[in-house]
């Protein structure tokens, strides 16, 4: 990708190239109005395999069922999806050493109008800090490409778990309407 | 033939594992849920193609599920308890929707959470697992009525008819050993047992 193109795209072009880049080729997601056009874009090419799931950790189940059968997968939700799945990281992704790939995208600051959203917020990165979960959190497109890229690869390379924050600052995030 | 749940015989895990196993000649995957279903999974013999899971319960069949889409053209077996399987009921919806052919779900049914000390599980008396099945969009869905009728159900499940639910109602012995907890052993074991790392990896 040139610099020229990396100014040019919107950040879920960003994110569907690094996939790409990168042979994921399976996503599995519980929607999120934030994410709704990387789901779409990710629907569109006929490179990904993407659908929902009924509840976050089922997406994290798949994608490591997935991986452990050689396929590599990544699972998209919002932050209080995010709450349903430290089960999941506790007890199988972290200690199968599984390189889940998940993006979630943050609600629950900057604007923020559902105080259920907030507090969970405030439980992602100290829940993932814990576990020794890689999490980054992305507010700046023109570092999206090469944070994604680069720990991707990482998290195939030392089979470790990543997770991506995706802040409002880059998405826009979800505003109250009224 | 189908049979509702108190009409099904009760019989026993671990012989049910044993002639299930006895039925895997294609080098099948096979996924054994949390606690018992794995124990005696574990117990029949470690395949190199079995995956013991050692905590997140529920997600036997979601694993299951990306096991068998990332490797289409092998058949892929889920043992889940019926506990287990109350945890995480939507996942048969996703099963039904992505309707991989080559997935088989067995469900163990004594209506307790055996190794927590045999507490009844909500609906034990009331609700029927082939019918939760059906309604999730499984048609392929069946209880077991005896032994000689689970084999018959497996062996047209492993045609790649799928997916398919069998659901057997179990006695409450416990599983007959415990698998090693050994996560990342485990899961390399049955990496290399795809065929996805190599001897040398």
């Amino acid at each position: 990708m040139t610099v020229s193109q990396k100014y040019i795209s919107a950040w879920h072009e960003i994110v569907l190239a690094a996939l790409k880049a990168n042979e994921v080729k399976l996503v599995v997601y519980v929607p999120d109005r934030v994410f709704t056009p990387l789901i779409k874009a990710i629907h569109a090419d006929p490179y990904f395999m993407a659908f929902p799931a009924t509840r976050e950790e089922e997406a994290l189940g798949i994608i490591s069922g997935a991986w452990m059968g050689g396929l590599r997968g990544a699972v998209l939700m919002q932050t209080s999806g995010f709450a349903t799945i430290p089960n999941a990281l506790a007890s199988l992704v972290v200690p199968s050493q599984i390189p889940a790939l998940i993006f979630v995208s943050e609600r629950g600051t900057l604007g923020e109008f559902n105080l259920g959203q907030a507090l969970v917020c405030k439980t992602m990165r100290p829940v993932l800090d814990s576990l020794a979960v890689e999490n980054i959190t992305i507010t700046r497109q023109d570092e999206l490409a090469f944070i994604i890229d680069r720990s991707i690869k990482q998290a195939v390379a030392t089979q470790a778990p990543v997770t991506f924050i995706l802040s409002p600052l880059l998405t826009g995030g979800k505003v109250f309407e009224a | 033939m189908t049979v509702v749940a108190h009409n099904a015989k009760v019989m026993n895990r671990f012989e049910l594992t044993k002639r299930l196993v006895g039925h895997l000649t294609r080098e099948e995957a096979v996924i054994g849920g949390i606690g018992n279903a794995n124990f005696d999974l574990w117990a029949s013999g470690q395949r190199a193609q079995n995956f013991y899971m050692l905590g997140s319960m529920g997600l036997a069949i979601p694993i299951a599920l990306g096991v068998a889409i990332a490797q289409p053209r092998r058949h892929v077996v889920a043992l889940e308890g019926d506990g287990s399987l109350l945890m995480q009921l939507g996942c048969l919806t996703t099963v039904a929707e992505r309707a991989p052919k080559n997935l088989t779900i067995v469900v163990w049914d004594n209506g307790i959470y055996q190794i927590t000390g045999s507490q009844p599980t909500p609906g034990a008396a009331t609700a029927d697992i082939v019918a939760i099945a059906r309604g999730a969009g499984i048609a392929n869905s069946a209880w077991a009525h005896d032994e000689s009728d689970f084999d018959r159900l497996v062996a047209s499940a492993l045609k790649d008819d799928g997916p398919t639910v069998i659901a057997v109602r179990i006695d409450n012995k416990p599983a007959v050993a415990t698998t090693d907890r050994d996560p990342v052993r485990i899961r390399e074991r049955f990496m290399r047992g795809l065929g996805v790392r190599g001897a040398g990896s």
